[in-house]
C-alpha cells in the first residue's frame, strides 16, 4: 500500500464534498496554466475540479501516504520532497507557495479547509483493520467463487450447529483490538488434540461465536481456566455424562460489557452471555478438535453445551460475590468455571424464614445426581433475588447458609446403600449404619442472580469432583 | 458480496483444501473405470468409450451408481478407488 513518489511542482489534494475545495477550484484552474506543473488528486470524485486534469485518489493511497488531515492541501514538491505545505485557503500562503500573485481575485482572504476523507472514522478504522489483518498468523482459507461464506463454515465443520459469523481478516483484526495481548501469545494448550491456542485463534472463534471485541478478555480467561489440570476440560468433554463448562462472570467487566445478571439470567437474549459461553465451546471444538461423536461421548448432553455463561448479580446480593469468596479482590473481574449438567428448577413459594427455605433447598439438593449418591458431585445453587431476600431478612450470611445446608444433608447410610428402598443403585453396603455427607465441604457454590419476581432457585449439578474429575476454577480477567 | 478469504479457526491439523490427485501423462498400462451415474443413455456413451479404450489395449471396468440423485455410496467409491487408476464418469441425459 505504498503510493508512488509525488510529482515535482505543485500538488493539490481536494474533494468535491468540501465547500472550500469548490471555492478554490478556479484558482487551481489558473495554476494549471502556470509555469510550475500542477497535479491535482481528488479524494471523492475524479471529475472534480472540472477544468483541471485530475488524478483519482478515491482509494486514498496518496492521501494516506501524506497523512493528510485537511483538504484542500497544497504542496510544493521538488526532487520528490515536499518543500512547502499549506492547508485550507489562505491567500498569502498560496501566493508565497506558488510564487504567483495575485491569486484568487475576488475571493476572501481566508477559508478553513474540511476534514480529509482519511480522517473519516469509518475509513480510518477499516484501513487500520486491513493493516492489522495483514499481519495475522493463522492459515487463510480461500472460498470458492460461488461459495456462500456462512455455508462454508458449516461445511468445514466450524460450527456448533448454529450459523457462525464468518471470520474475515477485518473482523478478526477488530476483535484483537479488544485485548492488549500479543496475537501470537499462547493462551493455553487445548485438549483433546493438545493444540497450542494463540490469542488470535481465540479471537477467530470469538468472531465465529458473535462476540464483540470487548468480550475477548473474558473469553481468553475462560479458555485459560478451562485448560487447567484442575478443571480438566478434556475429561469433561469425553464423558458420557451431561456436563460441560458453566461460566459465572464477576466484577466490573460484567456491567462494562453489558452482561445479564437479571431477568432470564440463565436463558437466551443477551449477546455477551450467549456469545462468550459459545466462544469457549467453539475453541474446544475447533482448536482442540473436541466434537460430538469424536472425543465428546455424551449420552444425552445438555443445551448448555451451546453456551452456558452468566453474570452474578452482585449489587442486589445479600452476600459477598463468588470471586471474592474464592480469594479475589472485590474490584477484580473474574471467570469461574464449573462442570455443570444443566438447570433443574427449585420452587418454594411459601417459606419466609431462612430455616424453612434452607430445608426446602436441602430436600431438592438431595437428588443431585441421584438421592442415593453422595460426595462424588459438587453443585451450584443460583439463588434468586426473592429467595435471597429471605436469607437477607433472616440475617443469614452465605457461610451460614452453606453450613446449614451441609448439616441438613447428612445422609443416613441405611437409606442410601445399594438395595435400600428397593433400588439397586446406591452407596456401598459397608456404609450401613454410618452417616454420609451428601456434599464435600467446598462442594456447594452459592451464586446470586435472576429477575426480581419469582420464589425460585436453580440447581446446577456437577460432574465427578476432586483430582480425578473437575474442580471449579476461578481466574482473574486481565485486559 | 460475501468475503472470499476467511481465517482458519481450527488447530490446522488437516489441510484447508484438498489437492487434485496428479493426472497421469498417459493411459498406457492403466485400468480405466467407467462410471454410469444412471442417467438415461449414459450407457450408450460409455459402451462406445469401452470399445475404443479396449481397442487401445487398456483394461476397462464398469460401475453404476444406484441413482444419479445421490452421491455414490462409500463402498462403490472405495471399489473404484482400489481397482482403477483413472475413472470416466458419464453424466449424459
Amino acid at each position: 500500500m505504498t503510493a508512488a513518489p509525488l510529482p515535482d511542482g505543485l500538488v493539490a489534494i481536494v474533494k468535491r464534498d468540501c465547500p472550500t475545495c469548490r471555492f478554490v477550484a478556479p484558482v487551481l484552474a489558473d495554476l494549471a496554466d502556470g509555469a510550475l506543473p500542477l497535479t491535482v488528486y481528488s479524494q471523492d470524485d475524479p471529475t472534480f475540479p472540472d477544468d483541471v486534469k485530475v488524478v483519482d485518489d478515491t482509494e486514498l493511497e496518496v492521501s494516506f501516504a501524506l497523512e493528510l488531515e485537511t483538504v484542500p492541501t497544497l504542496l510544493l514538491v521538488a526532487g520528490g520532497e515536499i518543500v512547502a505545505r499549506t492547508e485550507g485557503w489562505l491567500r498569502p500562503e498560496w501566493e508565497e507557495l506558488t510564487g504567483r500573485a495575485p491569486l484568487g481575485a475576488g475571493l476572501p482572504e481566508y477559508r478553513p479547509g474540511c476534514g480529509s476523507r482519511t480522517v473519516d472514522p469509518d475509513i480510518a478504522a477499516a484501513r487500520s483493520d486491513a493493516a492489522g489483518a495483514a499481519g495475522l498468523g493463522p492459515r487463510r482459507v480461500d472460498l470458492g467463487e460461488h461459495e456462500d461464506d456462512v455455508e462454508a463454515a458449516f461445511e468445514r465443520g466450524w460450527t456448533d450447529g448454529l450459523p457462525v459469523v464468518p471470520p474475515t481478516l477485518e473482523r478478526v483484526a477488530r476483535m484483537l483490538a479488544g485485548t492488549s495481548r500479543d496475537p501470537a501469545d499462547v493462551v493455553a494448550v487445548v485438549p483433546p488434540d493438545l493444540v497450542e491456542c494463540t490469542v488470535e485463534k481465540v479471537a477467530i472463534n470469538a468472531v465465529l461465536a458473535g462476540c464483540k471485541p470487548e468480550y475477548l478478555p473474558v473469553v481468553i480467561t475462560a479458555v485459560e481456566a478451562a485448560c487447567t489440570d484442575e478443571f480438566n476440560v478434556h475429561g469433561l468433554l469425553a464423558t458420557t455424562y451431561f456436563s460441560s463448562p458453566v461460566m459465572v462472570v464477576n466484577g466490573p467487566i460484567t456491567k462494562a460489557i453489558g452482561m445479564n445478571a437479571g431477568i432470564n439470567v440463565l436463558g437466551q437474549g443477551n449477546r455477551a452471555n450467549a456469545t462468550i459461553g459459545r466462544a469457549l465451546q467453539l475453541v474446544v471444538r475447533n482448536v482442540g478438535g473436541g466434537r460430538p461423536g469424536g472425543v465428546d461421548r455424551a449420552t444425552l448432553g445438555n443445551p448448555g453445551k451451546y453456551t452456558f455463561c452468566f453474570a452474578e448479580d452482585e449489587a442486589g446480593s445479600p452476600w459477598e460475590p463468588l470471586h471474592v469468596e474464592r480469594g479475589l479482590a472485590p474490584d477484580a473481574s473474574a471467570v469461574t468455571l464449573f462442570a455443570g449438567d444443566g438447570v433443574r428448577g427449585m420452587v418454594d413459594q411459601l417459606s419466609r424464614a431462612p430455616e424453612s427455605l434452607a430445608r426446602s433447598l436441602a430436600a431438592c439438593l438431595r437428588a443431585v445426581p441421584h438421592p442415593k449418591m453422595a460426595l462424588g458431585f459438587d453443585v451450584v445453587v443460583v439463588v434468586s433475588p426473592e429467595h435471597g431476600r429471605v436469607f437477607r431478612e433472616g440475617g443469614w450470611s452465605k457461610a451460614r447458609l452453606r453450613d446449614e445446608l451441609l448439616a441438613l444433608l447428612q445422609l443416613d447410610g441405611d437409606d442410601v446403600i445399594r438395595g435400600a428402598g428397593g433400588i439397586a443403585e446406591g452407596l456401598p453396603k459397608g456404609l450401613a449404619g454410618a452417616t454420609v455427607p451428601k456434599f464435600r465441604d467446598d462442594g456447594l457454590l452459592l451464586v446470586h442472580a435472576g429477575g426480581g419476581a419469582g420464589l425460585f432457585s436453580a440447581i446446577i449439578g456437577g460432574w465427578i469432583n476432586g483430582p480425578g474429575g473437575s474442580q471449579p476454577v476461578t481466574r482473574e480477567v486481565r485486559p | 458480496m460475501s468475503p472470499r478469504v476467511l481465517l482458519d479457526p481450527t488447530g490446522e491439523r488437516t489441510p484447508a483444501t484438498r489437492e487434485w490427485s496428479p493426472r497421469p501423462a498417459s493411459l498406457d498400462g492403466r485400468t480405466v473405470g467407467l462410471l454410469d451415474i444412471s442417467k438415461p443413455r449414459g450407457d450408450v456413451f460409455l459402451d462406445r468409450l469401452e470399445e475404443q479404450l479396449t481397442e487401445r489395449g487398456l483394461r476397462v471396468r464398469r460401475f453404476t451408481k444406484p441413482t444419479f440423485s445421490k452421491p455414490a455410496p462409500v463402498d462403490l467409491r472405495h471399489e473404484i478407488g482400489t481397482q482403477c487408476d483413472v475413472v470416466i464418469e458419464a453424466l449424459a441425459d
